[in-house]
């Protein structure tokens, strides 16, 4: 099957007021993902990675530029329609995890589902492999404030995958992680990656995310400098 | 329905603040209905006070009768229709004649209302017995006990009263304080003597005359206005005292009306604060896809089910306080004197249907436009704005 073309940018310019001047985070951004990419952003902080997953997400919008997810202009979208597209195709994981904090782990996981409307049996199934997958099954009906930030983060992994999305953004999915448990979860995303082809990309400078990439692009004050196929991730040799 | 089903499980996760919300949502909810049931309770005592005492159950008025107008009483009576008389010695009705006057207490002059009234009516809660079992000689006079004390007036004291007849001819005699009457009704106790009514006929020579007919409150049949009494219903009788109530109450009762405020402000700010708190939540129900309308739709409805749980907290808690307060009354120890109400020193609050669905209403209402105006606010910001926690 011929890999299509899922998310494209062009041109695209993210300014920020920062006092009287604006701060230019992403500047002249083009660029193409296609399907059963396994990307990572990656730069130094400040550089714009988390901004631009916030564009192509559809939860930001650009200065300027266009930004296509999924043969859709975002920037055309109503507010119904952006919010079914993040629905149906996208998964996101966040840097400060947003977990809704009066929901268990379990309801919290469960949500995207009740969103898709999909029904009870199939549900729970979904939901028990996707806190399977990130190791909290015993963690089901704690609620957000009980857990550490390490599970924090899992619980947020758990949900943007439950629903095996086209699209996975995830914003540093591995900043609270122990070795164990990243080498875990990135296996888990190369099968879904392989398996569903399912296309993550990530913004990390964690190096253990780093050594899975398929392709690594890196920004420098909102510029892409570099642009990388990596040709045999090492870190999928060593499970 | 998703949002149903999401909106439960938001109220009940959030637990103790849940309860804090609602237990102050039935506070505002009962203390307004408490408040105004104090303010009803006030305002039927004093209808049924001036019904019981001076009113009846409406009055037949000599057509030049003016209250407003103390000249016009001079001449303001008549003999009655026969319509009205037979009414009267059925014990059905009562009539009043009237006169203006002057005492002298204390070499001072004091102008009054002199008012003939039958002794042995007891269609009104006016203690005329009194003017009965007196004995001869001086004219027998029953006042109500503000007039006592304006007049400095003791019971069995004697007052030279002067009057004028048909004629227009000044006259004077003696009278007796036969009783003081305790009343809360100013208009039958202020300036007010009551004396026998057919000494009153004698000394104005106006034999068989009344100024107005007062009917008994339980009289059916109305009989027809005979082009010289004319009838007035309660509605009209009562105009001046709702009229009066209804500025008292807005004028004198800035306790009330800062009750309510705060009430609505502790709302206000439950809800306000509660769903500005949760602007991060509401940007991750974005993020994830949860459509604008129906983030709405939950927080709006979880402001109005926040309403429907206050309604039955307060329905637990606040039914037998209220209750309480209903059976027991409340002392309202110094404002019967200045307010210048007709009111009792204990007020007995009354929960009309109305009050109670009213504020119910109004509580609901308010909750809910009280959340839904900051979501909806709220819900217009972009995801990453909302996530931020920015305000706009
Ligand atoms: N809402 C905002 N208002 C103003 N400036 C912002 C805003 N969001 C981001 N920025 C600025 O834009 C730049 C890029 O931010 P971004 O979060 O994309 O960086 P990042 O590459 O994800 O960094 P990190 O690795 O620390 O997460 C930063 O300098 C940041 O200060
Ligand atoms: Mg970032």
């Amino acid at each position: 099957m011929e890999d299509q073309i899922l998310i494209a940018t062009e041109r695209l310019v993210k300014h920020y007021p920062m006092g009287k001047h604006l701060f230019t985070a992403l500047n002249d951004i083009t660029i193409t993902f296609k399907s059963r990419e396994f990307t990572g952003l990656v730069g130094p902080s400040g550089s714009g990675k988390t901004t631009l997953l916030n564009i192509i997400g559809a939860l930001d919008s650009p200065t300027r530029g266009l930004v296509r997810v999924m043969g859709q202009d975002t920037g055309t979208l109503s507010h119904k329609q952006a919010a079914r597209l993040r629905s149906i195709y996208l998964g996101f994981t966040f840097q400060t995890y947003n977990l809704l904090p009066v929901y268990t782990v379990y309801e919290n996981v469960e949500f995207p589902l009740l969103l898709l409307d999909m029904a009870p049996a199939q549900r729970k199934k979904a939901v028990l492999q996707a806190l399977e997958w990130v190791g909290l099954m015993d963690k089901q009906k704690s609620r957000p404030s009980q857990l550490s930030g390490g599970e924090s983060q899992r619980v947020s992994i758990a949900r943007a995958m439950v629903k095996a999305p086209k699209i996975v953004l995830a914003d540093e999915p591995t900043a609270n992680l122990d070795a164990a448990n990243s080498h875990n979860i990135l296996q888990m995303m190369i099968k879904l990656n392989e398996e569903l082809g399912t296309t993550f990309i990530f913004a990390s400078h964690d190096d253990k995310v780093i050594g899975y990439l398929k392709r690594k692009i890196t920004l420098t004050d909102g510029k892409v400098v570099e642009d990388a196929r990596m040709d045999l991730p090492e870190g999928r040799n060593t499970c | 329905m998703l949002i149903i089903k999401l909106a439960v499980r938001n109220i009940l996760g959030a637990g103790l603040r849940t309860w804090l919300n609602v237990f102050i949502l039935s506070l505002a909810f009962l203390t307004i209905v408490g408040v105004q049931g104090l303010l009803q309770g006030f305002n039927q005592q004093a209808m049924d006070a001036m019904i019981d005492m001076e009113l009846g159950g409406g009055q037949f008025w000599h057509r030049r009768y003016d209250r407003y107008d103390p000249l016009s009483i001079e001449n303001a009576h008549e003999k009655m229709p026969e319509s009205l008389t037979r009414l009267i010695r059925k014990g059905e009705a009562t009539a009043i004649l009237m006169t203006s006057g002057a005492i002298f207490p204390e070499g001072r002059i004091q102008s009054v209302v002199l008012k003939g009234i039958d002794p042995a009516q007891t269609l009104l809660d006016i203690p005329s017995a009194i003017l009965q079992t007196h004995g001869e000689g001086d004219i027998p006079a029953l006042i109500g006990s503000r007039m006592a004390k304006e007049a400095r007036l003791e019971k069995g004291e004697v007052v030279t009263l002067r009057w004028r007849d048909i004629f227009g001819t000044f006259d004077a005699t003696e009278i007796v304080v036969a009783g003081i009457m305790s009343t809360s009704v100013q208009s039958v106790d202020s300036n007010q003597i009551w004396i026998p009514l057919d000494t009153l006929r004698e000394m104005i020579q106006a034999p068989g005359q009344a100024t107005l007919v007062v009917l008994s409150k339980n009289l059916r049949n109305i009989p027809p206005d005979d082009g010289v009494f004319v009838f007035r219903d309660l509605d009209f009788l009562l105009k001046d005292l709702t009229a009066f109530i209804k500025t008292k109450s807005a004028g004198s009762s800035i306790l009330y009306v800062l009750l309510l405020f705060m009430s609505l402000l502790a709302v206000f700010d439950t809800q306000i604060l509660s769903i500005f708190r949760r602007r991060k939540e509401m940007g991750t129900l974005m993020a994830l896809g949860m459509p604008r309308t129906a983030i709405i739709g939950l927080f709006t409805l979880e402001g109005a089910l926040h309403g429907v749980l206050a309604l039955a907290m307060a329905a637990v808690y606040g039914v037998p306080l209220l209750a309480l307060a209903a059976v027991k009354g409340i002392a309202l120890p110094s404002m019967t004197e200045s307010i210048g109400l007709a009111i009792a020193d204990t007020v007995y609050p009354a929960y009309g249907a109305g009050l109670v669905l009213g504020t119910t209403f109004l509580i609901l209402i308010t909750v809910t436009i009280v959340s839904f105006l900051p979501t909806r606010r709220i819900s217009r910001l972009k995801p990453t704005d909302a996530l931020r926690g920015k305000f706009t």
